[in-house]
């Protein structure tokens, strides 16, 4: 179908040749960008309908005051289903606080929130395939638990700014209202209703408009790149120094990756060009879950509510663990 | 009426400031809108994602980008 749509559009429309040299990029970029677009749309619908069920408010419910084991894996999954736009780090992170969820429970849902979502498994999935896809969302989980785990053990309570205690413990009565009191016949029943599910479905059309239009400029500055690399990067310099044959690219790929600010849309045309130079499966993939998982703007968010020295074990074991997942997917790939 | 916006600044919450302006001009109300941007003032209506609207103290909606239409609804 997609495939169709740009011949037809680069023949008969534009009167090119598909065998000539820009005819033949054009009907691949075409074809490239209708088919992810397509499929980031009918993923963002499926996924935002779910999501309309996990609300961070919710989730918060749902952690408080469970088992720390329990909670942990319901954080990484939460995170996936849940993402939150950077500009609610803040009040998510001093929300979970307030609600007495611990701290390393809280950073495994900030770590797996954005590098687990719709957006990365439909564009793994279009490049690489569902195995691929599959492998990579089960490293992201695993990573938020355990990066979680060190860090709710290395006892970092004290690193986090004193005022988010203050706004905590001042704001406990505000706490115990607003309380769902209904009963669970209740709330399944609302769940099921006509106005409650064209809500729902509402929030989701609308949510697929507002992240294609907030994507789009990502997605062709990133397959842009990608074809910037796949005409003029040398393919042999690459593979010398990012090949599978040099221990240290899969770390260095991720240090390059963890400052940059982009998200799965952009890394991933990028990922596969640097792929198809001859740079390793783990060093691509890790460089995209570096980019996707810290950013040098979440981290200037993150310093209103946390001390620079939590800051540096939060992006120190998150790191580490990319890069430990980057070795594990060059042996296995 | 009291209409606040709670939002530390991003793109979202100056749109929803933008689209509360317009409804409340459009429904002829009378309001005071005031823009929350202070973390410890935000905090204080247990939202926990921005951009939330407030009215007459009042969350009345979080981490959404009403449209002006929407606004219109909840300001009759």
């Amino acid at each position: 179908m997609f495939n169709q749509l740009a011949t037809w559009l680069v023949v008969d429309v534009l009167n090119m040749e598909l065998t000539s040299r820009l005819g033949g990029a054009l009907h691949f970029f075409i074809y490239d960008t209708t088919k992810i677009l397509f499929l980031l749309a009918v993923m963002i619908f499926a996924i935002s309908f779910i999501r309309s069920f996990f609300p961070p408010e919710k989730v918060k419910e749902w952690l408080e005051g469970r088992r720390k084991g329990v909670a942990s894996v319901m954080a990484a999954f939460l995170g996936v289903l849940s993402p939150f736009c950077s500009c609610s780090t803040v009040p998510l992170f001093i929300g979970f606080v307030e609600a007495g969820i611990p701290l390393g429970i809280t950073f495994t849902f900030l770590i797996s929130s954005p590098i687990v979502n719709e957006i990365s498994l439909v564009m793994l999935f279009s490049i690489f395939g569902w195995k691929v896809a599959l492998i990579y969302v089960l490293a992201g989980i695993t990573l938020a638990i355990v990066a979680g785990y060190i860090i709710g053990k290395l006892k970092m309570e004290k690193h986090v700014e004193s005022y988010v205690y203050e706004i905590a413990a001042g704001n406990e009565e505000v706490n115990m209202q607003g309380r769902d009191n209904r009963t669970f016949a209740e709330k399944i029943k609302a769940v099921f209703s006509r106005k409650e599910l064209k809500e729902r479905t509402i929030f989701a059309a609308r949510n697929v408009v507002e992240t294609i239009q907030k994507m789009w400029l990502y997605l062709l500055i990133g397959i842009g790149i990608g074809a910037f690399i796949h005409e003029y990067a040398p393919q042999d310099l690459l593979v010398k120094y990012a090949g599978e044959g040099n221990f240290f690219a899969v770390p260095i790929a991720t240090i390059i990756g963890v400052p940059l600010y982009s998200n799965a849309i952009g890394a991933l045309p990028i990922v596969e060009a640097l792929l198809n130079k001859g740079v390793g499966p783990g060093t691509a993939l890790a460089f995209m879950m570096a980019i996707t998982a810290l950013s040098l703007p979440e981290i200037i968010l993150l310093r209103k509510v946390i001390k620079p020295k939590l800051i540096a074990v939060f992006v120190g074991v998150v790191t580490s663990g990319i890069i430990l997942i980057g070795y594990g997917f060059n042996a296995i790939l | 009426m009291n209409i606040k916006i709670l939002g530390t600044g991003c793109k979202k919450c100056q749109e929803l400031e933008k689209n509360t302006r317009m409804a409340v001009e459009e429904v002829q109300v009378d309001a005071v809108i005031e823009k929350v941007e202070d973390i410890k003032e935000i905090m204080k209506y247990k939202v926990m994602s921005t951009p939330a609207l407030v009215i007459d103290e009042k969350v009345v909606s979080t981490g959404k980008l009403l449209t002006v239409k929407e606004l219109k609804g909840m300001l009759a």
